[in-house]
């Protein structure tokens, strides 16, 4: 089938892009900061440490061999020791992703059920006060940015009402449970810890929230338009004039036509929210590799800011193969590729 | 909308009052059918004006910058401050507008530099659709659009020393992909148009084909997105000197001031509400007056509905 | 077949419709009369945007969602379909009426291949309940055998994308038929193909209503293709029938000003230089003419006909016209 090749050409190209942006990466972190060995030290320490250390590295090399060298500690999982934690980088990864991915997996999902759910109502209910709220809704996500959100719920459910714990992923009580995919929730159910599974969920809800609201309005708006535009095809007339019932109308021959706009963007929004997660791990004090990264940047760690963008650039390339395979499975005008109506 | 497809075809003699309005009366009309389009404007203007002439119009011009003044230190919003004054007893409002300045300043000049660059980029790409130079150009702009913007920002930011330039220069090293993706698309299929084919027929040069006949009909698109852009270059600004990566206090800053609000929570809760409040109100500002202007510049009907 | 009147089984009376826009409401339909009898071939003749699909829109109830129905009768076997409880207008849908639509490409949804279609066309008619997936399938693969074509099974695996406007038009015609239907509206079928297939759909049609005895209401803007596939035919100009006979009496003897515009319209094989056509355009429904809405167009018109509507009025032999010149009052 054409879908396979699709697949396959679609793999390779990403291939491509990832070792492309391994060069920038490289040049961010190796050439523009000027001597890595130096700032990896420090202002005080001799100058024949920072030699050895310049040789290590492989800086007293050309930039390409230099790059060749960097390169290949990338692909055995070499990426070098964080000076913050003093730990082989791909450690700390390991330890930090987890929470990161379930945070971000969980605001996706919030994205895209919400959305589908609210802009299936706005469209249901074109015109009337549900539809200018989600309109509204829609404005405000623009307007405020899931840092500003999420410091503001800081102040809301930290101070003023606090019904929903702000900080953290556990309670200071709860013991995590054992590390099988490292995402807490789903590590508790597998060992049915129910109670431990709520509290993470708790802790999960705000942060998740800050992440999505943008996103998820803006989505409801593309599906909402979608749909209001596909309701009046002709197609949906002659379902509805085959006597079909409501739901199959509407759940089936008006939702799949009407996602394709909405999921085709979805890469995006999965973007904005791993990037936002920088700021608001950081705002949460959620122990993610956003957080790690964040303070990596802060503090010129090098190896660990390259490990951490890798890693991005790598989830986000993925998910951007995952978002086109789902439009390629709802669009067969796209997986097929051919006559076109 | 309400229109659907049926009826238009059932329906075809339906006569308008098509008044033609030309030059800035017409474009005024499109603009503003949309009224919050209008408010988006007056947003806009209100920010850009107290920004421009900020020393003039706060109550106290020099709280924006180094002043300590304890004795009023985390005063909260009154008739005196009306946003209340920080821990250091500086007047949120006046720095508030005196971030503006940085703001605006940023957005201008980082797509001053980023649109030009990647317009061109997109246009030669798109003219030498097919050639080796679109190639290249093409995937080194896959490659900076494969990383989330904000983190790309980040790490920029983040390896150059911390302050306003190097903000600058990191937002704009990401943005520019943006504009060659956009330009490059229509740029393709403007050069197949009938009309570029003829003016290389009668011996046009390449750059007239490029800056005269390809490039105008790219311009409404890049402008639209201009407008929008000055939005999400302030909110990226923000996000920056949130985490200490923009301008360095004590020049005010607004997501600087977010960030050193939350340190003394919710005590003096004016400290990052109000910022906060100022950083939607410009996102949304620019906003909704690029909906307007993408509406000004949409060819065709605009006289109905 | 001619049938009497009586023994209608769709009759619509005095029917308005009105689709309600920014610039106000465009009074499309002004009182349509209509009826077919049982297992009768009609046509519904008239230009383009006289109205003919929405009053057909309007008998299975999809009208876009700005359209209003101010007034007027449907009878569905006596029973008013614009009042009908949904599950009574289930049963209309889903054994009574079916329609297929002007353009295929636009009546068939693009993401889902044709056998989900059809099959859930089979699944949720009245024939359909509780048949099993095999029978549902075989009535499929039954039905597209009977628009003639080949290999059935692949064109259930098919998107409608990646068949041709041909295949797409037959398709549309297998799905009107898949399970028994009374009725069958056909809108301009086919207009969109090159005039050979369209020849073959026409007589595809023709072929299948005849061996099922269904009833066909053919709306088309060709009296040639009217006088082909039906009976008795209905002209329709701006919102109002003008003209109904029997198809053979109606080309032998017609009467309304603008029937005679439509078949001098015609280019003749003959020769005789070109048609010359109606002069004209169809009036603007936001505040169409008063009186005759063809006055405007009409070289006949006078005093009354700017005042007041005309009726359609018998002129023997259920020959009617709505004109005050033809019915010899002015």
């Amino acid at each position: 089938m054409k879908l396979s090749s699709y697949v396959i050409k679609r793999l390779l190209y990403s291939i491509f892009v990832l070792l492309g942006l391994s060069i920038v990466i490289f040049i961010i972190a190796r050439v523009v900061p000027g001597d890595p060995a130096r700032l990896a030290l420090g202002p005080r320490a001799p100058q024949f440490a920072v030699d050895a250390l310049r040789e290590e590295m492989h800086l007293d090399k050309s930039l390409p061999v230099q790059y060749f060298y960097w390169i290949k500690g990338v692909a055995t999982g070499d990426l070098g020791k964080s000076l913050i934690t003093k730990r082989n980088v791909v450690e700390d990864i390991a330890e930090f992703l987890p929470a990161t991915l379930e945070l971000v997996l969980v605001s996706a999902l919030f994205v895209i059920v919400f959305s589908i759910f609210f802009g299936a109502l706005a469209a249901r209910y074109k015109d009337t006060w549900v539809d200018s709220f989600i309109r509204v809704m829609a404005y405000t996500g623009v307007a405020v940015p899931s840092f500003v959100l999420a410091v503001i719920f800081l102040l809301l459910f930290g101070y003023i009402w606090p019904i929903i714990p702000v900080l953290g992923r556990l309670s200071a009580g709860i013991q995590p449970p054992p590390t099988i995919t490292g995402l807490i929730t789903i590590d508790s159910l597998l060992t049915g810890q129910l109670d431990v599974f709520f509290d993470a969920l708790k802790h999960l809800i705000l942060p998740a929230l800050a992440l999505a609201v943008g996103p998820l309005f803006q989505e409801a708006r593309i599906v909402r338009s979608a749909m209001t535009e596909n309701m009046g095809k002709d197609y949906l007339a002659a379902a509805v004039g085959f006597g079909m019932p409501d739901h199959v109308i509407t759940g089936k021959y008006l939702l799949k036509p009407s996602l394709i706009p909405a999921v085709s963007v979805m890469g995006l929004d999965i973007a904005s929210l791993m990037s936002n997660a920088f700021l608001v791990e950081v705002i949460f004090n959620w122990p993610g590799i956003s957080r790690y990264g964040m303070e990596a940047m802060l503090r010129k760690d090098l190896n660990a800011i390259s490990a951490v963008i890798i890693v991005f650039g790598l989830i986000f390339v993925l998910v951007n193969i995952l978002v086109d395979l789902i439009v390629a499975y709802l669009d067969p005008r796209i997986r097929l590729g051919g006559r076109s109506s | 909308m309400n229109i659907s497809v049926q009826s238009k075809q059932e329906v075809p003699a339906l006569s308008f009052s098509v008044r033609v309005k030309s030059g800035v009366k017409k474009n005024w009309y499109k603009f503003s059918r949309n009224k919050l389009s209008v408010v988006g404007l007056i947003i806009v203007l209100i920010i850009v004006f107290s920004a421009i002439f900020a020393p003039l119009i706060v109550p106290y011009p020099h709280h924006a910058g180094k002043f300590v003044d304890y004795a009023n230190a985390g005063t909260a919003p009154c008739a005196e401050y009306w946003f209340g004054t920080d821990n250091f007893g500086r007047d949120i409002f006046s720095r508030i507008i005196f971030a503006f300045r940085g703001a605006l300043y940023m957005a201008a000049l980082v797509l001053a530099i980023a649109v030009p660059i990647g317009v061109f980029l997109g246009l030669i790409a798109g003219y030498y659709q097919g050639t080796f130079l679109d190639t290249v150009i093409m995937r080194v702009t896959d490659i900076f659009l494969s990383v989330p913007p904000l983190l790309l920002a980040l790490a920029i930011a983040a390896v150059l020393k911390p302050n306003l330039t190097n903000a600058m220069i990191a937002v704009t090293v990401m943005w520019w992909p943006w504009y060659t993706r956009l330009v490059y698309g229509m740029a393709t299929s403007t050069r197949n148009e009938y009309f570029v084919k003829a003016s290389e027929l009668i011996g046009a040069g390449r750059l007239h084909i490029i800056f005269r006949e390809i490039l105008p009909n790219c311009l409404s698109p890049i402008f639209t997105k201009m407008a929008l852009d000055v939005g999400w270059v302030i909110l990226i600004g923000a996000s920056l000197s949130f985490v200490g990566l923009g301008e360095q206090p004590p020049t005010p800053a607004l997501g600087q001031m977010v960030s050193d609000g939350t340190r003394y929570m919710p005590d003096l809760w004016w400290m990052t509400v109000f910022p906060s409040l100022a950083i939607a109100v410009t996102i949304l500002g620019f906003n909704l007056m690029g909906d307007g202007i993408r509406d000004m510049m949409a060819k065709g009907e605009y006289d109905r509905e | 077949m001619i049938v009497n009147k009586n023994d209608s089984i769709l009759n619509i009376k005095d029917l308005h419709v009105h689709y309600r826009t920014y610039d106000g409401f465009a009074k499309v339909l002004d009182g349509v009369n209509l009826w077919v009898g049982k297992g009768e071939k009609v046509g519904l003749v008239g230009e383009a945007g006289c109205g003919k699909t929405t009053t057909m829109r309007t008998v299975l109830r999809i009208l876009p969602e700005n359209a209003v129905v101010p007034k007027g009768e449907i009878f569905y076997h006596g029973e008013d379909i614009l009042k009908m409880k949904p599950q009574k207008l289930n049963k209309v849908r889903t054994q009574g009426i079916s329609m297929i639509f002007q353009e295929p490409a636009a009546a068939l949804n693009p993401v889902f291949t044709i056998g989900t279609q059809m099959f859930d066309v089979i699944r949720y008619s009245d024939s359909g309940k509780g048949r099993s997936k095999e029978e549902i399938k075989e009535l499929a693969v039954k039905a597209i055998g009977e628009v003639y074509i080949p290999d059935p099974e692949r064109i259930l695996n098919s998107y409608p994308g990646q068949l041709s406007g041909g295949m797409k038009q037959r398709i549309c015609i297998a799905m009107a038929i898949v399970t028994e239907r009374e009725l069958l509206i056909a809108d301009e079928p086919g207009t969109s193909l090159d005039v050979t297939i369209l020849d073959q759909v026409h007589r595809l049609l023709r072929g299948l209503v005849e061996k099922k005895g269904m009833s066909l209401i053919m709306i088309t803007h060709s009296l040639g293709v009217a006088r082909e596939m039906t009976d008795r035919i209905y002209v329709m100009y701006a919102g109002n029938i003008v003209e109904t006979a029997e198809t053979k009496e109606l080309f032998k003897n017609p009467l309304h000003p603008y029937t005679l515009g439509l078949l001098e319209s015609v280019p003749r094989l003959t020769g005789g230089g070109v048609a010359e056509g109606i002069y004209g355009r169809i009036p603007d429904y936001f505040s169409p003419p008063k009186g005759c809405r063809f006055h405007p167009r009409c070289r006949l018109s006078e005093e009354k006909c700017r005042e007041e509507k005309p009726l359609l009025k018998d002129v023997g032999d259920g020959h009617q016209v709505a004109c005050f010149k033809v019915q010899g009052v002015i």
